[in-house]
């Protein structure tokens, strides 16, 4: 089982993974309309570049926009789990140490100590987030099951990782439960509203390149996000 | 497939359909006939097939329903923080149900959408700005108003300005004639005061060709003397359009793409039969927006910009005062403390903030900015079509007390709107909460701060 996981069923999950958001993006850009969406993204493109790319940026900042000065909790929230989430599985020890077993190849990686504590904290921003959906009415009223089910498996992994680690020391049901997570999680963000996790640049360079071609940014120094 | 006398399907194409529009007294036939307007599930679902593609699909997907939205709405914060009013609750419940649903929706459905597209949203898009995806509500509230109008749901007034456009290419019942005699009645009304001035139509190759909002001719004349008054003095070499002069466009607000194309067809006409350098738009927003910005598309011009360089308003005042060929007499600037509306059209949606923070500069002592001001503005609470649409006027009126509130902080008592529906809407604030405050367009403020050289005066 454990091989059947770590070995076909990751391949697949990564190419699901690879490929889904290839396509999600390659989609996305093929189903843009310049008449449509007026804007003539193939003319004028050096404002639109500029556009796009400072449409990136700030959003991509920590405080780096009105919106997220505004709300200073949830952008904490926001950024310390999206960190987590990307980060910690990449440069974990453990899955270094198993690709290196594995294919012979690893990456940096970071102290145990640093892994446990990111991880930690995805766990608890997810979960503050899930009360600040529930919490406050103005989010409440558009949060579905989906968007709990969304957290859910995106938090999975790390919580299962947490437990296989320490409450059952390497035990390896609890391995294969976390490995099933994670799987879950790389097939869930082609396939879900996870997809924002390549989609984030593709909405925020179009919005970019309307404002910057279209929408004032001939005329100005750029819409102050 | 019932369809009412005056609410259809239909376009509005002939002057008998647009009288009898007209004689329906604050729509109450249409709205009574739209209680029994089928849909056309399929028309409608083919429509959306077509223009509905990855931008929008994706915006309506992977809104995450963080709720960031939500004070970005002057609606939500006016209504109290009704959860209701979020952005994305909005677009949710309507254009995201007609989508999930394939077009499947009901009558009732559909005047909840129209009612929620009009008096919920103002299509301001200060939302998108606050969105970390880049959602932007207002674009997609428009483009809903598109769906609906294709199938007859849209408030009576906004009917009715469609068929202006079709018949009049104008918004207002004003006809070529109309228009060519005031501009001539306005030019000879100044010419005691200003001696020389014209108000030149049709001139070939002129520096400047200037366009307008029909309200000024149909109400507001003297603002065509008061255009005439500063390029005189400013020295331009201008002209008017006979034909293609208008430049707003209710159907924009309405969602007629098709009257859309033929109203600025209509202008960029102008442009090309008289050749003019460049042109400019009266203090309108969404005139500025409509030809300026969104009428490249609508008619296909893949450089997406009009056929000459367009300026709004506000640019050219700020050039003219650059350059010196309009000049402030210092001792005539605004003393008392004032306030400037950024309209969302051409501000937020156009770039335009610091030229408008240039000439207050010039013109005012103690200029004040509202906060948040620029491209973070919030609506005045009359754009998109809001100010004439009879249906909404409680809603629009609660929407003002965000724009009310804004102005008092500021503690000025006189604020500049070079855009027709902030001043509208400005206008309206005071009659319905009693602010003290004054509202004004730039013309007529300049008229009486600008020095006047020598030769230009009067003979005693």
């Amino acid at each position: 089982m454990y091989e059947f996981v770590t070995g076909p069923l990751a391949w697949l999950a990564f190419a699901v993974f690879f490929v889904g958001n290839i396509v999600r993006l390659v989609q996305y850009v093929r189903g843009l309309d310049w008449k449509l969406d007026r804007v003539t993204y193939s003319v004028n493109t050096s404002f639109g570049v500029r556009g796009a790319v400072r449409s990136i940026l700030y959003w991509l900042m920590p405080f780096g926009t009105h919106s997220w000065r505004d709300n200073p909790g949830f952008t904490v929230l926001v950024f310390v789990m999206h960190i987590g989430l990307i980060l910690t599985p990449i440069f974990l020890l453990a899955h270094n140490i198993f690709l290196q077993e594995r294919w012979g190849f690893s990456l940096w990686s970071m102290p145990d100590a640093l892994s446990d504590a990111m991880t930690i904290a995805v766990i608890v921003s997810a979960v503050l987030l899930a009360m600040r959906r529930i919490a406050l009415p103005e989010v409440r009223i558009i949060t579905s099951a989906y968007d709990y089910l969304m957290l859910a498996v995106a938090v999975a992994p790390f919580v299962t990782g947490l437990i296989a680690r320490y409450a059952f020391s390497h035990s390896e049901p609890w391995l294969i439960v976390h490995v099933l997570c994670g799987e879950m999680f790389l097939i869930a963000i082609p396939l879900t509203k996870l997809s924002h996790f390549v989609l984030f640049f593709a909405t925020r360079a179009q919005l970019g390149m309307d404002y910057g071609i279209k929408r004032g940014g001939m005329k100005s120094s750029g819409i102050n996000w | 497939m019932p369809e009412g006398i005056l609410c259809n399907k239909n376009k509005v194409t002939t002057l008998e359909q647009l009288q009898a529009l007209l004689a329906d007294k604050s729509g109450k036939q249409y709205y009574q006939e739209m209680n029994n307007l089928d849909v056309d599930s399929k028309a409608l679902w083919d429509m959306i097939q077509k223009s509905c593609k990855s931008r929008t699909r994706t915006w309506l997907d992977i809104c995450t329903h963080c709720g960031l939205c939500a004070d970005s709405c002057f609606y939500y914060l006016a209504n109290n923080k009704d959860p209701k009013q979020v952005p994305s609750y909005k677009i949710q419940s309507t254009l995201g149900q007609i989508i999930r649903r394939k077009g499947q929706v009901d009558n009732a459905f559909m005047q909840m959408a129209m009612d929620t597209a009009f008096s919920k949203c103002t299509c301001c898009t200060r939302c998108g700005v606050y969105c970390p995806l880049g959602i932007d509500t207002g674009v997609m509230f428009s483009y809903l108003r598109g769906l609906l109008f294709s199938q007859g749901f849209t408030p009576w007034e906004m009917k009715i300005g469609t068929g202006m456009h079709r018949i009049f290419r104008a918004q207002m019942d004003v006809t070529t004639e109309d228009w060519v005699d005031t501009c001539s009645w306005m030019a000879e009304e100044s010419a005691d005061d200003w001696p020389g001035l014209e108000i030149p139509v049709d001139k070939e190759n002129a520096d400047i060709i200037y366009t307008v909002n029909a309200r000024e001719p149909k109400h507001y004349p003297e603002d065509i003397a008061q255009a005439a008054i500063l390029f005189h003095v400013a020295g331009e070499n201008w002209t008017v359009p006979s034909e293609g002069w208008e430049e707003t466009s209710l159907a924009m607000f309405a969602g007629d793409w098709e009257a859309c194309k033929m109203q600025v067809e209509s202008v960029y006409a102008a442009m090309d039969r008289l050749k003019p350098k460049r042109m400019v738009v009266t203090e309108c927003g969404h005139a500025y927006r409509a030809t300026v910005i969104e009428g490249p598309y609508w008619v296909g011009l893949a450089t997406g910009k009009p056929p000459v360089e367009s300026l709004h308003y506000v640019e050219w005042v700020a050039e003219a005062l650059r350059t010196g060929k309009l000049k402030i007499d210092p001792a005539k600037k605004i003393k008392e403390p004032v306030t400037y509306q950024d309209s969302c059209n051409y501000i937020r949606n156009g770039g335009l903030w610091e030229a408008a923070r240039y000439i207050m500069g010039q013109i005012a002592e103690d200029f004040r900015e509202m906060t948040p001001s620029r491209e973070h503005n919030f609506c005045c609470g009359g754009g998109g079509g809001l100010n004439g649409i009879g249906r909404y006027r409680e809603q629009r009126n609660v929407g003002l007390k965000v724009k009310r509130d804004q102005i008092l902080a500021t503690g000025a008592k006189l604020v500049i709107a070079p855009c027709h529906n902030c001043w509208d809407a400005i206008r309206d604030l005071e009659e319905v909460y009693e602010i003290g405050i004054r509202w004004s367009f730039l013309k007529p403020l300049l008229i009486n701060m600008i020095e006047v050289p020598e030769h230009l005066k009067p003979a005693e």
